[in-house]
């Protein structure tokens, strides 16, 4: 390490390891705000996993520092290194994780009877009311289902009132019926907990339902780091280049249209019609767009059946794959994706300063 | 019928079985943790003397165990300094050879069982603030538990059915260091069949009982 004092200024997280592996390196740094989901997305040996490990102390790399909200937690420059039982933090394991020889009650009660009174901010029943496990609380863990299982060690890790929760990959193990049993859950810990949230993933769909921020790691490195409108919409990382590349646009709810079902979002001051959704007005919502439900034009038009003309920018091009080209637009301040013919690049003259008109085709929303 | 000679003999073998299996627990697990967890290149060495008394004739260990606890052996030195005396022909005696003969039957079921909790759990607890002797008491012991069972049942077996050993440092002395295997085979040489008919009987049926609980209990963990 090259700054042996302890640079704690930020009040998120502020962590550095180099660690290797025969075959596999680790050499991460990063700094994740102090509120919110970070997710930590790659490919499977991207180095996720090992970088959650080290966060949580399970693993230790001999150079290393660690520091949340300003107290330091790992600084091997001066030997320091908290064991994982003295951080108050929270881990939630890719499988089922719970003791099978205590019940659910005596699960979610394990870690937080190792808690001191004063370091409680999460009741029980708190984390049993948000996790919906209140009928759970008798049985033994091999009578539950997968989902239930991973919405108690969820409710488990939250019941020591952690001041960092770390999750690994926690719905991987789960068909798609658990998984949407369990989003929702955590939509919620989101809202209702200030608890800064670490949430390995290679599912773009469960980062683009979670995240605030996201880390993209590659070969045990971190290829790119920032808030998910602007890592999302960056044409040199990978997430625009699939097939599937969507960006995220956080909107409010400004109107409804009973008469035809829909509902008026509005970001930037810019409105954005979407089926009818059953939110009071003013909520905040999170709407996705894909790449390839853009298309452009040079003039607004109100001849086509298309709901969402929008006034854009096209800040920057470049070629997708043979015959593809991706534009990154302006849209009042907010970044969207076009992916067009280059053909159509082409002949509409589209350069970077070019004023348009996206044409969104289909908004989705996320939450 | 069994004669008071041959109660004595069982109350002997059944005591002695008793204690040695007791220390046998205090002393195998830490080493049965030991093994199961280290990454030490002294394991497979430590895992083989461990295993010795599964290969070894009784009577080679027998044998070296008269030797040290001797007069002029450094155990044997050690015992008179402290003014305990000798072990060897005395019931403390086949106590410490009955620990080093059965030590294999104590120490590997409960190192299968703690290599079947795996790493998970253990670091599960950490994330619950639980340090590491917090985590083995309220983890692995209940996780362990029916390796404890099967260990125990099995040293305790394992010292009732000693032979070599005892005859090698424990002599012959009726209350003293004669079990029952021992008490069987002086009923043999006196040609009292009999009589070592009533013992050997009952050593066959409590073995058979041992192994019928044994795996009675592997198929209900199993289910």
């Amino acid at each position: 390490m090259s700054r042996a004092a302890a640079p704690a200024a930020t009040g998120g997280i502020e962590a550095r390891f180099r660690l290797a592996w025969p075959g596999f390196a680790l050499e991460a740094a990063l700094q994740l705000p102090a509120r919110g989901v970070s997710a930590l997305f790659g490919q499977s040996g991207s180095g996720k996993t090992s970088l959650l490990r080290c966060l949580a102390g399970l693993e230790r790399a001999r150079d290393g520092f660690l520091a949340l909200r300003g107290e330091v937690w790992q600084d091997e420059a001066r030997g320091l290194f908290v064991p994982t039982h003295r951080r108050p933090l929270g881990y939630v394991f890719q499988e089922a994780s719970l003791f099978p020889h205590l019940s659910v009650r005596r699960n979610l009660e394990f870690g937080m009877r190792r808690v001191t009174a004063a370091e409680r901010r999460v009741s029980l029943d708190h984390a049993i009311a948000l996790l919906g496990i209140e009928p759970l609380l008798e049985r033994m863990p091999e009578r539950l289902s997968g989902g239930e299982r991973q919405r108690v060690a969820i409710a488990r890790a939250l019941a020591t009132s952690p001041r960092l929760l770390l999750m690994d990959e926690p719905l991987a193990a789960l068909d798609a019926p658990r998984k949407a049993e369990i989003l929702p859950y955590l939509e919620r810990l989101h809202g209702e907990l200030d608890i800064p949230v670490v949430y390995v993933s290679h599912a773009a769909e469960e980062v683009a339902r979670l995240a605030d921020h996201v880390v993209l790691l590659r070969d045990g490195r971190v290829q790119a780091s920032g808030a998910i409108a602007e890592v999302l919409p960056r044409l040199d990382l990978p997430f625009a280049r699939d097939e599937d590349a969507f960006v995220v646009v956080e909107a409010q709810v400004a109107a409804h249209d009973e008469r035809f079902a829909l509902t008026r979002l509005e970001f930037g001051g810019l409105p954005l019609w979407i089926t009818g959704l059953d939110a009071p007005l003013g909520a905040q919502v999170r709407a996705r767009v894909l790449a390839r439900d853009v298309s452009l034009a040079l003039a607004e038009r109100h001849d086509s059946s298309i709901l969402n003309v929008l006034p854009a920018r096209v800040v920057s091009l470049d070629g997708a794959s043979p015959g593809r080209t991706l534009v990154r637009l302006d849209c009042a301040g907010r970044a969207l994706l076009a992916r067009i013919t280059t053909r159509s690049a082409v002949q509409l003259g589209i350069v970077p300063g070019m004023a348009l008109f996206a044409q969104v085709k289909g908004v989705a929303l996320l939450r | 019928m069994m004669s008071a000679v041959d109660f004595g003999a069982i109350r002997l073998t059944l005591e002695l079985a008793a204690v040695t299996t007791a220390i046998l627990l205090v002393i195998g697990t830490p080493v049965a943790w030991w093994l199961a967890r280290t990454r030490s290149a002294f394991k497979g060495a430590v895992g083989a003397v461990v295993a010795l008394p599964l290969v070894l004739p009784p009577t080679v260990i027998g044998f070296y165990l008269l030797v040290t606890m001797g007069p002029h052996g450094p155990i044997g030195e050690l015992t008179q300094a402290l003014g305990i005396g000798l072990l060897p022909f005395s019931f403390a005696g086949l106590v410490v050879g009955s620990v080093f003969y059965s030590l294999p039957f104590v120490v590997q079921p409960l190192q299968q069982a703690f290599e079947a909790i795996g790493e998970r759990p253990l670091e599960v607890a950490a994330t619950l603030r639980a340090g590491a002797l917090d985590t083995f008491f309220s983890v692995v012991l209940p996780l362990a538990r029916p390796g404890f069972v099967t260990a125990a049942v099995l040293g305790f077996a394992h010292t009732v059915g000693e032979f070599g050993v005892v005859l090698m440092i424990g002599g012959n002395i009726p209350d003293k260091t004669r079990v029952v295997s021992v008490q069987i085979y002086d009923h043999v040489e006196a040609l009292e069949y009999a009589e070592a008919h009533w013992l050997s009987a009952g050593m066959v049926v409590f073995s058979f009982l041992v192994l019928l609980l044994l795996n009675r209990r592997k198929r209900g963990s199993a289910r």
